[in-house]
């Protein structure tokens, strides 16, 4: 099925079931604790042999030398798998650099051997016992020295135009009546996800299975047929249930390869899951950025300039963070620039993180929003309403489909009080504690991408889903089951959902905020095609069909839905895909973040309140497991503002804080109420279900939320992230 | 995880003497750092003496009006016992803003003094460390440094010692008492317990080869206020920044502890002669001497204005 105009009356509209803030149908099995996830399918494989990971210790240079003769006799062990004895690897063309290195180190961590063994601790006793001797090289670690060897990178479908330029930029910020010029940086970041990246890997023949924690089914089977340089077909991928992914798990990683690799050479079944402390630097990261706003503005409010630059690093072929392209539609102004520029970098490679670009990028553009309303002498909310645009800035004649932002930040300021807001920073007090209000934009885009599904009809009216959609905690079985439910008219208890195995339809995958609208989509136009099967076999018109309570009715006619499947199953397959719908018109969705914090006026300390935030992102189909991605995502902008960094070691280059104790990530503690609201909305140019993601809309802005209401507390402005307290205990009052 | 052996002791003293018996070996009781390191060897015992049943679990009065804190009494027993909440609040407040209930529920209180650094570099293998290997140098110092040592480090090592509790036990003028391998006592002064890192950063404590923690002694109580404030990025769960212990009497006098700036709970009695005059007085006087690193320089600042929100809050 082809979306190319917008939808119309469909029986998704009835909303018996979408919409419904239904319990995920996943929860029973996840909250006893009977979901398998990769590393525990003891359903599978009984007796599997166990794997583990050693990373190199140099970031960049040689391996000179290498023995394995104490572990490989060392007891239990079965096979020591190393970049040597592998046979001919590839490279996929998502990861930089190669996933089971040697002898050439690219980045500290990178896998460079797998010792497999009878038993897991047979194993890890057994990695210790491999000797290799490195002759390191020097590399590059630190961004902001690499800053001037940056250079403009290629461009892809992934990083958008490098350069933009609209009107007159220069000029019109050279005579803006008020301008801003600031800088501000965000540091390396971990997913941090609570599932380590595990995977089991079986060979019959030369064919492979992999049960593995994969946000993106088709994308890994193929790599990882690449990467082994064995036919597609013969790799099947696995992955049902994962435990947290961000991003992290989008493409395949080094334990899927070697677990193959591992169970090749011990000839029998091997699990492999990333050791925590191996997972910062093994895996990719969200890259730290340099970020320079220029925004120049009449007396009035109104921009007239706005400049946004962005300096990243990676490895060699790698990419930059983009984190100017929110920056291209979220404000009207007649001229506007940006720019990104990349520098190589010899730590491990950067890669995406829940809304990669816009996280980062409005955790800068949206304190300088802040900053400059404040120069304004303008009320923040007012600033960013006045520049409101309903079209995209670049190509005026290129609307919005729909674009409640400015609801959303009014509907926000009116329940957060944001009214009590003292325009003048550091002056209220609550005992100790410094007070501030604080907010911020947020956008995202809505992105789609095609997605399929096949659907089964048996003779007990039990509706079967089947697509190698994911579920990464986010509530896709539950979503995907509401709209099965819904086109087939039928009870969520007579639908089943089996997701994330590679012989199944291939679907939009999770990621980039895409995962719901457009797997439900693919279900829908795979339900449209089982209702023409059912009218079919009913011998009914399928236009007149009504699919109700578990019968189909025509007219005064009512007959069972099982009955269309007496006779054997009838399964429909198909996928939606899109016209160029979305280049006539700029999809994107909205969000106003409002945050009250509290800081220590004696020990800088910073703790969040209260938050809101008001979203717009089209229909939402469920509202329970939209608000829990919300708040979640409001969590990880919280822990953005306030506490994450990898640091990195600038002589040695690697981040050093390679574990949960070092990277730390909010606590219950850190986390007051969170209020989410979605504004009542369709988007009918998205897709026959009128839904947008809201996955990542909730991190975007809320890092800048909480910097301005520090600032609003504090009247210390820091414009590096994340706010710590030795950022600004210099300048703050004294102990009294 | 290297294989080892292992063994139940069932009195102190003969769990004093197997120690000594075996090179290497180790007492484990809640485990919650030993076994970490172990996994990650870091510690590779050939030999763990589980002393898990020794008793040592009770909380005594002592004859001159203090208590006497078995060995092997949890942090969660010891931080809700009635009378360390009545009389030594200080320990209290310390142990509960250390680490989670569940870690709080296995870590024991001798346990807790031989926790064992947390600076990243200590804990990765492929970097040198002295403490970890020694003579293999240090890599921490000129690199990430914002946790560790502002005062008493040495150019072998900046590490701190991350317990909350001890920090308090070493305001509260507690003695550490042991039995050695020979079956002989002692009493250990907090202020003695733990050392500078020096040339040898890997000897931690006082403790001798065998030497096995039975208890440890609180005098009788202070009265005061009893302040503890740990100061860190985010709300729970996390090693101190820097945290500091107060007990403050009414007269304006008092006794400071500071944990996140050294090797040990870092207390100095001159320095709190100065109490009267401030927090910048004090804390002049208690960090003087100090070598922070460009990264962790803040840590100065941030005692003195912990210290003195405390000195305000004691007056409220």
């Amino acid at each position: 099925m082809k979306f190319d105009s917008a939808a119309t009356t469909n029986p998704i509209d009835r909303l018996k079931v979408i919409g419904q803030p239904l319990d995920r149908i996943d929860g029973p099995l996840k909250t006893t604790g009977k979901a398998p996830y990769a590393y525990e399918r003891h359903d599978i494989v009984a007796d599997p042999a166990y794997g583990h990971v050693i990373g190199a210790t140099i970031a960049k240079g040689r391996i000179t030398a290498m023995d394995l003769s104490a572990a490989e006799r060392a007891p239990g062990v079965l096979a020591v798998v190393t970049a040597r004895n592998a046979g001919v690897l590839k490279k996929g063309n998502y990861n930089t650099a190669h996933l089971l290195g040697g002898p050439d180190i690219q980045h500290y961590h990178q896998a460079v051997a797998l010792v497999v063994a009878e038993s897991f601790e047979q194993a890890r006793a057994a990695a210790h016992l491999v000797r290799i001797d490195y002759k390191a090289e020097p590399g590059r670690f630190d961004l902001h020295a690499a800053k001037g060897s940056a250079t403009a990178p290629e461009p892809s479908d992934l990083t958008g135009p490098i350069d933009t330029h609209v009107g007159d930029f220069p000029r019109a910020f050279a005579q803006a009546a008020v301008r801003l010029d600031e800088t501000y940086t965000t540091p390396d970041q971990s997913h941090a996800m609570m599932e380590p990246h595990a995977t089991l890997a079986s060979w019959e023949g030369d064919s492979l299975t992999v049960w593995t924690s994969n946000q993106m089914v088709a994308w890994s089977t193929g790599e990882l047929a690449t990467t082994l340089g064995i036919p597609p077909e013969k790799v099947r991928l696995i992955s049902p249930y994962i435990g947290g992914g961000f991003g992290s798990k989008l493409f395949l990683r080094a334990d899927v390869v070697l677990a193959a690799l591992g169970a090749r050479a011990a000839g029998r079944p091997v699990k492999v899951a990333l050791q925590r402390p191996l997972i910062a630097n093994n895996t990719t990261h969200r890259p730290a950025t340099i970020q320079r706003v220029r925004l120049g503005a009449e007396r009035d409010g109104t921009i007239t300039a706005i400049g946004h630059e962005s300096w990243s690093g990676d490895l060699e072929g790698g990419g930059p963070e983009t984190a100017v392209g929110q920056t291209r539609l979220l404000y009207a102004g007649a001229n506007r620039m940006t720019s990104m520029r990349l520098a190589v970098l010899d730590l491990p490679e950067g890669n995406a993180m829940r809304a990669p670009g816009e996280a980062p990028g409005l955790m800068a553009l949206e304190i300088a929003m802040d900053e400059m309303a404040e120069k304004l002498g303008i009320d923040p909310v007012e600033f960013r309403i006045r520049n409101d645009t309903q079209v995209d800035p670049e190509h005026p004649e290129r609307p919005f489909s729909a674009r409640p932002f400015v609801q959303c930040l009014r509907l926000g300021a009116e329940r957060f009080g944001w009214d009590r807001r003292n325009a003048r920073p550091g002056q209220i007090r609550d005992g100790r504690w410094l007070i501030g209000l604080g907010m911020a934009a947020g956008f995202r885009n809505n992105l789609l991408a095609k997605s399929g599904a096949r659907v089964r009809l048996d003779n007990l009216g039990v509706v079967t889903v089947e697509t190698d959609m994911t579920d990464i905690g986010t509530g896709s079985y539950t979503i995907i089951a509401q709209t099965a439910a819904e086109m087939m008219g039928v009870p969520m208890e007579q639908v089943r959902v089996v997701l994330g195995d590679s012989s199944f339809p291939v679907s939009a995958g999770s990621g980039g905020q895409w995962g719901a609208a457009s797997s439900t989509a693919g279900v829908y136009a795979a339900c449209v095609k089982l209702r023409e099967e059912v009218a079919r076999k009913l011998s009914l018109n399928s236009a007149d069909a009504e699919f109700v309570d578990g019968e189909v009715r025509v007219g005064n006619r009512s007959i069972r839905l099982q009955a269309a499947a007496a006779e054997g199953d009838l399964v429909a397959e198909d996928r939606m895909e899109y016209g160029d719908i979305t280049e006539k018109m700029q999809q994107s969705t909205f969000a106003g973040h409002f945050v009250e914090v509290a800081v220590d006026s004696a020990t800088g300390e910073s703790r969040i309140r209260r938050m809101l935030a008001v979203c717009a992102a089209g229909r939402i189909l469920n509202p329970k497991s939209a608000r829990s991605q919300v708040i979640g995502a409001m969590t990880m902008g919280a822990g953005a503002a306030l506490m994450e960094e990898l640091a990195v070691d600038t002589r040695r280059g690697f981040f050093v804080n390679h574990d949960l104790v070092g990277y730390e990530v909010p606590v219950h503690a850190d986390i007051p109420h969170q209020e989410v609201v979605f504004l009542d909305e369709t988007d009918p140019m998205s897709t026959p279900l009128k839904a947008k993601g809201v996955g990542e809309l909730g991190i975007c802005g809320v890092g800048a939320a909480v910097a301005n209401a520090i600032y609003n507390a504090t009247g210390v402005r820091v414009r590096d992230y994340p706010i710590t307290l030795d950022k600004h205990l210099d300048r703050l009052p004294d102990v009294a | 995880m290297r294989p080892f052996t292992y063994e139940r002791a069932t009195t102190p003293a003969e769990a004093a003497a197997a120690a000594a018996h075996t090179q290497g070996a180790r007492f484990i009781a809640g485990g919650t750092n030993l076994l970490d390191l172990m996994k990650l060897q870091i510690e590779t015992p050939p030999h763990l003496i589980d002393v898990n049943g020794l008793g040592l679990d009770n909380i005594e009065a002592t004859e001159d009006g203090g208590l006497r804190i078995g060995a092997l009494v949890s942090n969660t027993n010891l931080a809700a016992d009635p009378r360390v909440r009545r009389d030594y609040g200080l320990l209290a407040r310390a142990l509960l803003a250390g680490a989670s209930g569940q870690l709080r529920n296995k870590a024991t209180t001798a346990g807790n003094l031989l926790q064992r650094t947390r600076c990243p570099y200590f804990y990765d293998t492929a970097q040198p460390c002295n403490k970890r290997q020694p003579g293999s140098g240090c890599a921490a110092i000129g690199g990430f440094t914002r946790q560790l040592g502002v005062i008493g480090t040495s150019d072998a090592c900046i590490a701190t010692h991350p317990s909350d509790m001890a920090v308090a036990l070493r305001a509260l003028d507690a003695t550490v008492e042991t039995v050695r391998a020979d079956g002989a006592t002692r009493s250990i002064p907090m202020a003695d317990f733990h050392r500078l890192p020096g040339d040898t950063p890997h000897v931690e404590t006082a403790l001798e080869t065998g030497e096995l923690i039975t208890s440890v002694v609180l005098p009788k109580p202070l009265g005061g206020r009893h302040i503890y404030r740990k100061v860190r990025d985010r709300a729970s769960y996390a090693f101190a920044l820097v945290s500091v212990g107060a007990v403050l009497q009414p007269d304006g006098t008092g006794r400071v502890a500071l944990g996140g700036v050294a090797h040990k709970p870092w207390r100095g009695e001159a320095a709190e002669s100065e109490m009267p005059r401030g927090a910048n007085a004090v804390v002049g006087q208690l960090l003087a001497g100090a070598r922070p690193t460009r990264e962790n320089a803040f840590k100065i600042t941030l005692v003195e204005r912990t210290l003195a929100s405390i000195l305000v809050e004691a007056k409220g």
